[in-house]
This record gives structure tokens, sequence and C-alpha cells, in this order.
């Protein structure tokens, strides 16, 4: 019966985590699997290409992640070819919400690796476990407080790249004791524009940011403990090349409290209840630009209030988890403009007028052992949610578009899912299908004249946008013969009211220069698939070769193809690693995005291929240890961009690294 | 300037509620230090907290509610007073000055003799403008009995123009009371507005004509009623409304591309208050022109031009800035 268990608990770890976790890893398996599984280790992790890689980095390594480049910081991941708007984005199971109207700020910008233990990756309803998606869902996970009672340890990282003068230092203090835990950790990182291939530099690309946070436990009791965490993060002169404006300050404070229960012996496993707060500030300005048609200042805010209440339950072979949660955001951002005619008053008016969220929801989820082999499981999550215009003047401002708009709408929302896997030692299975539903983002339902540069119109919102509603089916295989493995993966996802920019040719443009006016309008319906096929194959213990192709599609019930689909994909990559030294030549490129979206804006990417070399050693000094990462990032130099580069601004040339980590004991 | 003032409109509530709050705490720690000070019993604490909090309660309502003894001209600021032997007429509007454009005035009479205000006279006046080779008038409503008031009397002046040292202008008062007739005359000082809220034109037809802006007086971001009076120059001394035309509207920012905004519609006569109405959309403060296009009865353009994009602006358009 143990056994059994024991098994049992094993699958059901890697449904949940195996699953959740993408798959994509594969472009770095060795170095990725076991940060998204379980360990100890933080996500800066010695068996990274870098240690001292940002989240941005690390995210994009996953296969069905992306990263959108506005500039050479704060990336904004998409999820099978969804942006934020369409994922949950989450900091440890808390709701946090960027201040910015262009999402020059997703959350990911405002933790840094050394914040957290792992990232998980759910893809479409999989992901609702925090809140509703379609997209799929990115949790950023805070590491638990440990009673090791180890005492004192500590590392320093320092880090160095050509390419943009790009300098990184770290810190990391940490005591356990058996009651008490105590993590303190501190990251800068500065780099000047970087430079394209061909060394021409790309100008606005610089960017700096430190990052502290402090972690603290307590063990009330055998199965009680305490926990309080703060990350302070603050981003200052950070250009971006491929937009009109920067961002001179760009804040985080992300604060909360958990209390956790865990016992293996009692129907109740786990029951964790955390409280949090986060405050965002993000400013945009453009006053390092020489040549703009008007000086603007574009503050943001994002305030967000939650909590949320976790159970986990084990009977028989059903293993359930509840989770029940409520946050209250509250955005504002405004606009000033500065006519060249100083004659003239200020231009002044609010691109988010005070929207405040209201949610609360729950979420069951059951995993149930058919067999030894196979697992079935199901999750539900339902919730309401309420926006009002907290703000007088917003609300006028956006009846000029909608003469009849009341100050507070309600939604409510469902999500639901089922899988089936099917595993055994050399092969297995798994298929779902779900259907989920999504609120408008606060820029889709609210903005007012957000100036998009992508396809260089004006942005207005719509309040009266019905719910993105989505199926769901997707699809995974693996099968291993000895040494060789063979995976394939897909999705498909049917979008109704998908919720995209429609021009409307009535509306003059506010932004000088802009094209028009686009209002967020649903699409009637839009298809989005991904198949992505995986092989590796060990040669011996050390030395392996693996590779991945992936092709996406996506199109609008208008018939036009959706933007910012990935068009084939390949990586490759040769690796030898032993315990002390590994090394790794890695070739990753797009094909020609021949299905490009000129109707949103989108131009052709062409083809590119790169070849990055990383190596590593790790040495031992008695009790400590020191590690090596080091390498070359696009060795040939190549001038390119991709279909993902905003607005085409051209990606890093050549690079030469090295990162060094010392841990003290 | 602009921008304090639309941030003072904002916060004015929270900050009533704040200081009605901090008025509360105050008198609770009052009443708290007194206590301490006197050392009262247990048994005598309840009642005077039930007390405190009772006028706590009171004292912001009272604050929502208080209406101090007033005059009937408060929130009004004196332009000038105007005399003669029996009188002294005194005028009044918001902010204490004369401005080119549509100005509402309120006045007074005040008997010099006991110092009492006329409650039962009836009013006409001639502003006159002292041109140097003629002098003319300009659209005027006479001042009528404001309603719910015993001694002021509102009437309107359109003031087209002024010289730029404010002088030009006087005021001709004729009012009778009890069947006596007075008159009083005396020079005014018009200001040029900053923006121009009043055109004076010769149409097509040949005809002259005052277009003037009297709302929105505090545009806000969002739609506002536009109000605006269309007057005829029948000769130097007559300015009647004119009824039934129509202004095509089509508000730009100069300073930001000349871009418009959306859901404005034309302003249309309305016989209820002889002036025009249209919706006017600001999707933001700043510095705006209202470009407009005169029509007649019979469609027929009299003055002002479409914005494209080779002219930029209409030879006819008022200004707003806010």
């Amino acid at each position: 019966m143990k056994k059994l268990f024991i098994v049992w608990s094993l699958i059901y770890s890697t449904l949940s985590f195996g699953q959740e976790a993408l798959p994509s890893m594969e472009k770095d398996t060795t170095q990725l699997d076991e940060v998204i599984l379980i360990s100890q280790r933080k996500l800066s992790n010695y068996r990274q290409e870098k240690t001292l890689s940002s989240i941005d980095d690390y995210l994009e390594k996953s296969n069905r992640v992306t990263m959108i480049k506005r500039g050479n910081y704060a990336w904004e991941p998409t999820l099978s070819n969804m942006t934020s708007e369409r994922l949950n984005v989450t900091i440890d199971g808390m709701q946090i919400f960027g201040a910015c109207t262009d999402k020059m700020d997703p959350i990911t910008s405002y933790v840094d690796v050394s914040n957290l233990k792992k990232v998980t990756i759910a893809s479409g309803q999989e992901g609702t476990e925090n809140g509703h998606c379609v997209g799929g869902a990115i949790d950023l996970q805070l590491p638990e407080s440990k009673y090791y009672d180890f005492g004192l340890k500590s590392s320093v990282d320092v880090g160095y790249e050509t390419n943009g003068n790009y300098r990184t230092a770290g810190l990391d203090i940490e005591y356990s004791g058996n009651k008490f835990y105590l993590n303190a950790d501190g990251i800068f990182r500065k780099s000047d524009n970087y430079d394209a291939g061909g060394n021409q530099e790309v100008l606005y690309s610089q960017f700096q940011k430190y990052n502290v946070s402090l972690q603290g436990g307590y063990k009330l009791s055998e199965n009680h403990q305490l926990d309080a965490n703060v990350i302070y993060d603050k981003a200052t002169d950070v250009g971006y090349p491929a937009l009109p404006m920067d961002v001179s300050l760009a804040e985080a404070l992300i604060t909360s409290v958990t209390h956790s229960f865990e016992n293996d012996s009692t129907f109740i496993k786990s029951w964790e209840s955390k409280l949090y707060f986060n405050t965002i500030t993000h400013i945009m300005d453009d006053s390092q630009r020489p040549d703009v048609p008007i000086r603007m200042d574009m503050p943001g805010w994002s305030d967000t209030y939650g909590f949320y209440s976790k159970v986990k339950m084990e009977e028989n072979k059903h293993s359930l988890l509840f989770n029940l949660n409520g946050f209250y955001n509250r955005s504002l951002a405004e606009m000033t403009m500065y006519p060249n005619d100083s004659n003239q008053p200020l231009m002044f008016m609010y691109t988010w007028p005070d929207i405040r969220t209201l949610y609360s929801g729950i979420y069951a989820k059951d995993a149930y052992a058919i067999s030894e082999n196979a697992i079935v499981s199901a999750n539900l999550r339902l919730g309401i949610q309420n926006n009002t215009i907290g703000n007088e003047v917003g609300l006028e401002s956006l009846q000029i578009f909608y003469p009849n708009l009341t100050d507070s709408k309600n939604r409510f929302l469902m999500g639901f899912a089922a899988d089936y896997l099917y595993k055994k030692s050399n092969y297995d299975v798994s298929f779902g299908v779900g259907y989920g539903e999504r609120a408008p983002s606060v820029s889709e339902g609210y903005g007012f004249f957000l100036f998009n540069s992508f396809d260089n119109f004006d942005y207005i919102g719509n309040p009266y946008l019905s719910n993105e509603k989505s199926f769901q089916a997707n699809i995974k295989a693996n099968y291993r013969i000895n040494d060789f493995k063979i995976g394939i993966e897909s999705s498909y996802f049917y979008i109704m009211d998908y919720i995209i920019g429609e021009i409307d040719p009535t509306l003059s443009a506010m932004t000088i220069g802009a094209s028009g006016v686009k209002v967020y309008t649903g699409l009637d319906h839009a298809s989005i698939f991904d198949v992505y096929l995986n092989t590796s194959y060990n040669f011996t213990e050390k030395f392996s070769v693996n590779g991945t192709v992936g092709y996406n599609y996506g199109q609008g019930s208008n018939s036009e193809p959706l933007p910012i689909i990935k068009p084939f994909s390949y990586v490759a990559e040769v690796a030898y690693a032993t315990s002390r030294f590994n090394a790794a030549l890695q070739l990753e490129g797009n094909a020609n995005q021949s299905r490009f979206s000129s109707f949103y804006g989108e131009d052709e990417t062409p083809a590119y291929g790169v070849l990055n070399l990383n190596l590593g050693n790790v040495v031992h000094l008695k009790s400590n240890k020191l590690v090596f990462k080091y390498g070359i990032e696009n060795i040939l130099d190549s001038f390119y961009s991709t279909y993902a580069d905003w607005n085409n601004i051209p990606r890093q040339g050549r690079n030469f690294y090295v990162n060094a980590s010392f841990v003290i004991r | 300037m602009v921008g304090q003032g639309f941030y003072i409109k904002i916060f004015k509530k929270q900050t009533q509620n704040y200081v009605s709050m901090l008025v509360a705490i105050c008198k609770l720690l009052a009443i708290g230090m007194l206590l301490k000070q006197i050392k009262m019993k247990l048994k005598y604490i309840l009642p005077i907290l039930f007390l405190a909090l009772f006028t706590v309660a009171c004292s912001s309502d009272d604050n929502d509610d208080y209406t101090p003894p007033t005059s009937e001209v408060d929130g009004l600021q004196l332009i000038q007073e105007l005399s003669n032997d029996t009188h002294t007429i005194e005028l009044y509007n918001e902010s204490g000055m004369f401005y080119t454009g549509y100005n509402n005035v309120s006045l007074r009479i005040k008997d010099n003799s006991n110092g009492q205000y006329e409650e039962d006279a009836t009013i006409t006046w001639m502003p006159m403008m002292q041109m140097p080779t003629m002098q003319h008038s300009c659209p005027k409503t006479n001042p009528m009995k404001a309603s719910g008031k015993n001694t002021v009397y509102e009437g309107t002046i359109v003031y087209q123009m002024t010289n730029t040292d404010g002088s030009g202008w006087s005021l001709i008062l004729e009012y009778t009371i009890d069947g006596m007739d007075y008159m009083v005359s005396e020079t005014i000082t018009v200001m040029q507005n900053d923006d121009q809220n009043v055109s004076s034109f010769m149409g097509s037809d040949d005809s002259r004509y005052i277009v003037a802006m009297v709302e929105p007086k505090d545009p806000i971001i969002g739609i506002n009623e536009l109000v605006v009076g269309v007057y005829k120059m029948e000769n130097m001394m007559s300015f009647p409304v004119v009824e039934n035309y129509m202004l095509t509207l089509d508000p730009r920012m100069p300073g930001m591309g000349n871009h418009s905004s959306p859901n404005n519609t034309n302003l249309t006569f309305n016989a209820a208050d002889n002036m025009y109405h249209a919706n006017l959309s600001l999707t933001m403060t700043g510095y705006w022109v209202l470009n407009l296009k005169l029509m007649n009865t019979e469609d027929e353009v009299l003055k002002g031009e479409d914005v494209t994009d080779t002219n930029e602006q209409s030879s006819l358009y008022l200004e707003l800035e806010f």
C-alpha cells in the first residue's frame, strides 16, 4: 500500500509539475528541467548557462515562451503565441499588474532570479490555479523557508558581458536554524547600449536596475509556519530603442505574509494562506530623446491587494486542490504633453482612468489515479470580477466614446479543463481539453488614446467588450528507445470574441504621426495552433545531442493572420557534461516569417540562425565552491531581428560573457 | 495655472472629507485630553464619549449644510460702480472684470439717500464703443430681475472687441423707478480675453455677424455642452439674435498634430434661450480651436471653411483653454 502511494504520488508530482512545467526545456534539458521540477536550488542555479541570466533570458529557453523585445530590458513574455493580457502571470500566486500603458513593464521585470526558486509555466486552462486566462499561466515562485539548521551560508556572484559593457553583481546571505530562517539578497545590473551584429550600436538600449529582497520564516510548531517576504525592485534609466519613449523609473514593492500548515498524516496535507500587497510606479519620459514632435510624461501606478487560501487534500486515489482567492487592483495612468508653444497650457489626460478591479474566485482540481499508469484530472475555476472607473474625469473622458457608459461593470468568469495521462517506462501520452474565459485587460476595456508603436495606431478601450472565450485541445507524447528519445506536443486554441483593435476611420489620431485610431473589438473567432517535435540522443553518459523544431499558426475569422505568431523555428544542441565541466554548442533560428500579418501592422521578418557556445567549470575549495560560466553568444556576429522584436530592432551581436559565483559556507 | 485649477477641482471633495475627518479626530482628542486632565470617574466617561461622538456627527453634518448669511451678490466680484446724483449702480460678475466676449452681468441700484437697494426698476442699457470715426454698440440683453433675488438684476453684453489698453467702451444705463426716469453713463474698462471667445466678421451675404461662446465656462475632459450666441449687425446700434442658422463644429488641437475629437455635433438653434447648442468633445486639457462654419437657412456657407490637410484652420473659429 505504501509503495503504491509513493508511486502514485510520484506520478502525481510529475503531473502537477511535469505538465505545468513546460516541456520545452529540451532546449537546455540538463540545466532547466531540474529547476522547474523540484529542488532547493534557486533559479540562478549553477547548472544554467549563466548563473546570472535574467528571468527574461531564462524564460526564453522555453519552447513555447517567446519574449517580445522593445529593448534590452523588460521583455514581455508570450506563451503559445499569446501576450500578457491572455496570460495569468503571478508571483507566487500573487496577482500583480504592470503600471505601464504600453506594456513596457511586464511583471517579470520586477523580480530577479535571485528572488525566485522556480518558474512554473502552464499552457491554457491548466494555468487557472491563480486566475483566469486563455493562453496559460506563468507563476514565478518564491523560495520557501528552509529549517535545515545549516547556519549561515552566503554566495557572491559577479558577471561581465562584453556586448553593452554589461555588469552584474549579486550577494546572497542565508541563515537557517531549526525554527528560524532568514534570507537577504541583492542584485545589481547595469548595461550600456548594446551592439547589434557588425558593431552597430543600438541607441537607447541601456538599463540599470537593482533588486533587493528579504525573506523570513518562523516555525510556530511542528506543522505551522509563518513567512514574510519583501521584494523591492528599482530600474532607472531604461532605454527602449523600439519605442519613442524611455523609462526613468520603474519601481515595485512586493510584500506578502504567508501562513502554512503541512502534515503528511492528515486528510488535509497542506493549507497555505497568503495576504499580499504590491505597488508599482512607472514613469515614462522622453527627455533623453533629442528629437520628438512633442515632449510628454506618462506616469502610471498600479496597486494590488489580495489574498489566497490554498488547501491540498488526499483521499484514496484522489488528490484535491482548492484555492480561494481575491484581489483588488487600482490602475491609474496619465499623460501630460508639453506644447511646443509655451504660451499654450499643458495637455493632460487620463490614459487609464483609475480602474478598480475587484475579483474573487474559487478553483478546484482533482487528480484521480485510475491505475498505476493512468491519471485523469479535472479542474474548474469560477470567479466574479467587477471593474469600476474611480475617477470622474476618466468616466467623462470615456463617455466621449460611450455616452451611456456607467462607472461599474460586473463579469462572471469560468474555466475548466480535463486531462488524461498514461505513462509507461518507455513512453507516455497525455491529452486534454478545456474551456476558459477572460475579462478584458484595463487597456482593452478602458484605455484612452494609448499609442501602439507596433502598428502606429492610437487605441481606445471598449468597456462593452464580451469576455474572450477559448476552447482548447492539447496532446503530448514521448517515446524512448534506449538512449534515443522523441516527443511531440501540440495544442490548438479556438478563441471566440478574440480581443483585438479594429480601425475606426471616423476617429482622428491623437498622437502626432499616428496612422489612425483603433478601438478594441471582439473578433468573431480566431485559431491558434502550435506543434513541436523534440528529439534527443545520448551517445554516452556525458555526450548528447538534442533538437527541436516547431511550427505555429494563427488566423482570425477575418481571414487575416494574427500578429506575433512564431514562424517555423528550430534549435539544435550538442552538449558535453561532467560533474566538473560542461560545454554546449547551440544553433538556434527561425525560418522566414511568410505568414506575417500586414493587416495588423507586421512586416515580414527574414530567416536567421545564430550559434552560441557555453562552457562551465566547478572548482571546490575546501567547503567552498567556485562556479564559472562563460561562453560566446552569436558567435558569427549575425545582424538579425526576430518576429518578436518590436519594430524590428536588431538583437545583440557577438557577446562574450563570464559569470563567477562563490559559495561560502 | 490651468493645471492647478484642474487638480483643485478633482481633490476638492476629498479635501472636504479629510478636513471634516480631521476636525472630528481633533475633537475626540481634545475631549480625551480634557478627561485625562480632570480625571473624571469612569461612570461619567461613557456618556461623555457618546456626547463627543454625537457632536462629532453633528458637526460634520453642519460642515456639509452650513451656509453663512449671504448677501445677494455673494460669490460675485464688483466690476465698477456707476453713479449719478440719486443712485449708485453696482456692476458685478464672477471675475470682477469685463472681458471681450460674452459677459453675464449682475447689477444692483442703490439709493444714495438711504443706502437701500431698489427692488422694482425697469432697466435698459447700451454699451458704446467709441471708434476714431464712429461709434457702435454690441449684442446685449437688458437687465431683468434675477430669479429668486430681490435686489439683483441680470443682463448680458457681448463685447466683440476692445482697445489694447481696455479703453473705448462706455455704458449708458437708463432705468425707471416708480414712474421716474433716470440715466447714468460712464466709461468702462473691457480687457482683451486671452482666447478668442468671440468673432466678428463679414459674411458672404455682405452682412456683419458676431459669434460668441457662452458655455462651457469650466470645460471638462469629456462631452461639454457648447452654447454659442449668433448675432447680426443690422446697424451700428442693433444686433438681433440670428435664428435657425447652423454652425458646423470641428474642434482641433493645433499643439498636438491638429487632431480632432469624436462625437461632436453641429450647433443648432434653440428657441428657448435664443442660443445655438452642440456637444463638444474635449479629449484632454489644453488649447483647443473650435473651427466653425456658419450656414444660413438655405445651407449656404456664410463664413468658414472645412479643416483639411492643406487648410489647418477655418477663418471662423473660437478658442478655448483649460
